[in-house]
């Protein structure tokens, strides 16, 4: 596994819930404006609280388990991608189960 | 423990803006429990992926000590913080559109 250590637990979760775009329809991907004004407000404060955990020590990765690519405040890629790949996968999820139980409303109903 | 108190923080934060900032109030709804029930298995395993293998290591003084599938109690929080707030502004956006 080596420095693919991080990276493979992105690609089971992409592996674990995109195929509910095919399967269930839930056309979450292509709603780019929508998932972008949900993702990134959230993200950019869990990547400042991801930034003075590392700076502080909180948390740390090991070097040898993932890719070497940093990003700002010495983030590593894989943790930006954390907070695309995991909400999106979120995403999906709830709209494939209203998909199945279309009478359990969620609020954005027309 | 300022791991725990951030992830307590966090959580009060996404609930506040699902409740009381935009209204949505996901955590009243079934669908958003449902979800978060397929979701929780995953996050436990992706959480033990990740720090059973020392990919992430926390210190020790940051958290409670209390760790769930390898992971810290935190982690769930962190996760399910990130994904009540992500959720709500989708929905959110839904609504406007």
């Amino acid at each position: 596994m080596g420095m693919w250590g991080y990276m493979t637990m992105l690609a089971f979760t992409i592996a674990g819930s995109f195929w509910l775009e095919i399967a269930f329809k839930v056309g979450v991907l292509r709603r780019v404006r929508r998932w972008a004004r949900s993702i990134l407000p959230i993200a950019a404060l869990f990547i400042l609280w991801d930034a003075l955990a590392i700076h502080y020590h909180d948390w740390y990765f090991d070097k040898r388990q993932i890719l070497g690519i940093y990003g700002p405040f010495q983030i590593p890629l894989e943790e930006y991608l954390f907070f695309l790949v995991i909400p999106l996968a979120g995403i999906m999820t709830l709209e494939a189960v209203r998909r199945v139980r279309s009478t359990w409303l969620i609020g954005d109903e027309k | 423990m300022s791991y725990t108190i951030t992830a307590v923080i966090a959580v009060c934060f996404s609930a506040l803006v699902d409740t009381q900032v935009t209204k949505v109030r996901l955590i009243t709804r079934k669908a958003f429990w449902v979800s978060y029930a397929i979701i929780l298995p995953f996050q436990l395993l992706t959480n033990w992926w990740l720090t059973s293998r020392n990919i992430v290591m926390y210190r020790s003084g940051a958290i409670i000590g209390v760790r769930i599938a390898a992971a810290p109690l935190e982690d769930l929080l962190f996760g399910f913080s990130l994904l009540l707030g992500v959720l709500t502004l989708w929905v959110n956006a839904g609504k406007r559109s």
